[in-house]
């Protein structure tokens, strides 16, 4: 068992809203009771054994909350948004916008506007390298990304500096997975248009300096874009401080629905940037032969959105925001150490990667030494135990430690250290039937 | 027990059949599955439309090795056209374990392999480009119809 301490101390936790004579306690996140505002961790396999779900950083799952705020649009009042003039597509529209005023405080934007409604992550950086990366990269131009990056950050510039003849630098990684900023330093003499990197990394757990890196590419002149799709679910993630030109995540990854996600961007960015994709709800007005185009956040937003689990992806946001996000990286961070402390101990040829406990999320990527991560997961899964087996979106960085796969477990508000003692005697049987 | 892991296909993972390198094959192709880390490469010796020869290397998980080291057992002595016309499901039988769904391509590798194999091999006879002279069996120049 495992102590679960936060991380914040009492003077940075928000008295907002608090009665001005509560004493002031941390803020402490109880999974044991949490997890049953998630119904799918009562189900059981095939073979009658509890869902031990580590997979979180693929998605996670959805707890009640969302569940009925997608249902509840679906049952009582579907119609669509901003067209209506009747209760349930007023109603809609409201939801709909709240859910954006939602997001917009969980990373503190300075405002709902700036907040794009996308299908996910994926869609957002390619909606920047579209819209903005085709009118402001040329021949020449270079874009700095890291070696650590999910293919969703690494494809989209790889296209756009092919059509526009510019170049793309990596900053390299040490070997415990932490990027070399000395080497970032002589990059940016490069004079590079964007600096795009992830913020905590989907295999190694990397929490990247997103602030110092930030400065170091503004003080060279260059944008930046920060991929959030792993931290907006498991740390406090707040934009005006990162200082970020785009900042991106995706819905389903913080317990919201698939098919909800978010784009931030200055105002001033937004507002420069052509659309991305055309049609309804994105002009104010339309001739046979020109259009104008509507206001942000809207001009980004042509046709009918995934307006169900857009307000799913709001419920999800408060969900987070009530359970305080200092409390669930605290929960996380504890996780990970329990983690690579209990898996060295019990499986002492695991090969672990990525950086220490305090310097990663909830993220563990492993091996064992002459077994295949497919066969890891697949005697793990007879146990109920879900694992990542591949190479998790990030082939370069595989490339980088010369992996061919690895195995990942990966942990999230509801996880319980319970789950990482069931991976690691699920891992000794892993061994003893390879070694029978 | 495991229904998926019984001792005769962790026995041909560790101690795979066949497992090593042909010093002039006739045929080979290394077959990949991108997306798990599978490598395969197959390497044929054939003489007369017969397989005489057939070695394989590669590294992945122990379902697409056990495969190889099967399938390669199952395909020496067998002509072109016998091997050609193994199915999937025949290989399935061979490796006599229930597979899922996502563990399919892992088991088929194998296959998929030999048959680039031998596709590229009877490509290169039609065009007159294979620098060996030796099998010029009529089964095999049948087998390379298809190839256009």
């Amino acid at each position: 068992m495992t102590e679960i301490t936060p991380r914040a101390t009492a003077a940075e936790l928000p008295a907002a809203g608090e009665p001005a004579a509560a004493e002031v306690v941390p803020v402490r996140l109880d999974p044991y009771r949490l997890r049953t505002d998630f119904p799918i961790l009562a189900t059981t396999n095939r073979l009658g054994k509890p869902l031990v779900y580590l997979d979180s950083a693929a998605t996670s799952l959805k707890p009640l909350a969302v569940i009925e705020a997608v249902d509840g649009y679906n049952r009582d009042y579907s119609s669509n948004i901003h067209r209506g003039i009747y209760e349930i597509a007023e109603r809609a529209t409201v939801a709909y916008e709240a859910a954006r005023t939602s997001i917009a405080r969980l990373i503190n934007a300075p405002e709902p506007a700036e907040i794009v409604f996308v299908r996910n992550a994926t869609e957002a950086i390619n909606l920047v390298a579209y819209s903005w990366g085709r009118r402001n990269i040329g021949r020449g131009d270079s874009i700095v990304l890291t070696e650590m990056e999910h293919h969703a950050n690494l494809v989209p510039w790889q296209i756009l500096v092919q059509e526009k003849d510019g170049d793309l630098e990596f900053i390299p990684i040490t070997d415990d997975g932490k990027l070399r900023l000395e080497v970032y330093e002589a990059l940016l003499h490069l004079k590079p248009k964007l600096v795009a990197f992830t913020h905590i990394s989907n295999m190694l757990g990397t929490i990247n300096p997103v602030k110092k890196l930030t400065e170091m590419a503004h003080a060279a002149g260059a944008l930046v874009l920060v991929d959030g799709a792993q931290a907006v679910p498991h740390v406090p993630v707040d934009v005006q401080e990162i200082g970020a030109d785009f900042y991106v995540f995706s819905g389903h990854k913080m317990l919201g629905p698939t098919g909800s996600g978010a784009l931030w961007a200055r105002r001033e960015l937004l507002e420069a940037m052509p659309p991305f994709m055309a049609g309804g709800d994105m002009i104010r007005e339309v001739h046979l032969r020109r259009s104008d185009f509507n206001e942000i956040p809207y001009k980004f937003e042509a046709g009918t959105p995934d307006i169900a689990a857009e307000i799913g992806l709001g419920a999800a946001a408060e969900y987070l925001m009530g359970l305080g996000m200092d409390a669930v990286r605290a929960h996380e961070q504890e996780l990970a150490r329990y983690a690579l402390e209990t898996l060295r101990r019990e499986v002492p040829e695991i090969e672990l990667y990525g950086p220490e406990a305090a310097a990663r999320g909830g993220v563990v990527a492993f091996n064992l030494p002459g077994i295949h991560p497919h066969d890891v997961a697949q005697i793990l899964d007879r146990a109920g135990i879900c694992v990542r087996a591949g190479h998790h979106c990030t082939m370069p960085l595989h490339e980088r430690f010369d992996l061919a796969a690895t195995a990942r477990a990966s942990f999230n508000v509801y996880t319980i250290p319970e789950e990482i003692d069931a991976l690691a005697v699920g891992l000794r049987e892993v061994a003893r039937i390879f070694s029978r | 027990m495991d229904d998926l892991y019984r001792d005769y296909i962790l026995e041909h993972y560790r101690r795979p059949h066949n497992f090593g390198v042909l010093d002039n094959p006739t045929a080979s192709y290394e077959g990949a599955n991108p997306l798990c880390g599978d490598r395969i490469t197959m390497m044929l010796g054939i003489s007369d439309g017969v397989v005489r020869e057939v070695a394989f290397t590669g590294r992945g998980c122990a379902i697409s090795q056990a495969s190889a080291s099967l399938l390669t057992d199952e395909i020496k002595g067998k002509t072109v056209e016998e091997v050609e016309r193994m199915t999937p499901d025949q290989l399935l039988d061979l490796i006599g374990i229930e597979i899922s769904p996502a563990r399919l391509k892992c088991a088929l590798l194998s296959l998929d392999t030999v048959a680039h194999a031998l596709a590229d091999e009877a490509a290169a006879h039609e065009s007159g480009t294979h620098e060996s002279g030796t099998h010029e069996s009529g089964t095999h120049e049948e087998a390379a119809g298809p190839q256009g």
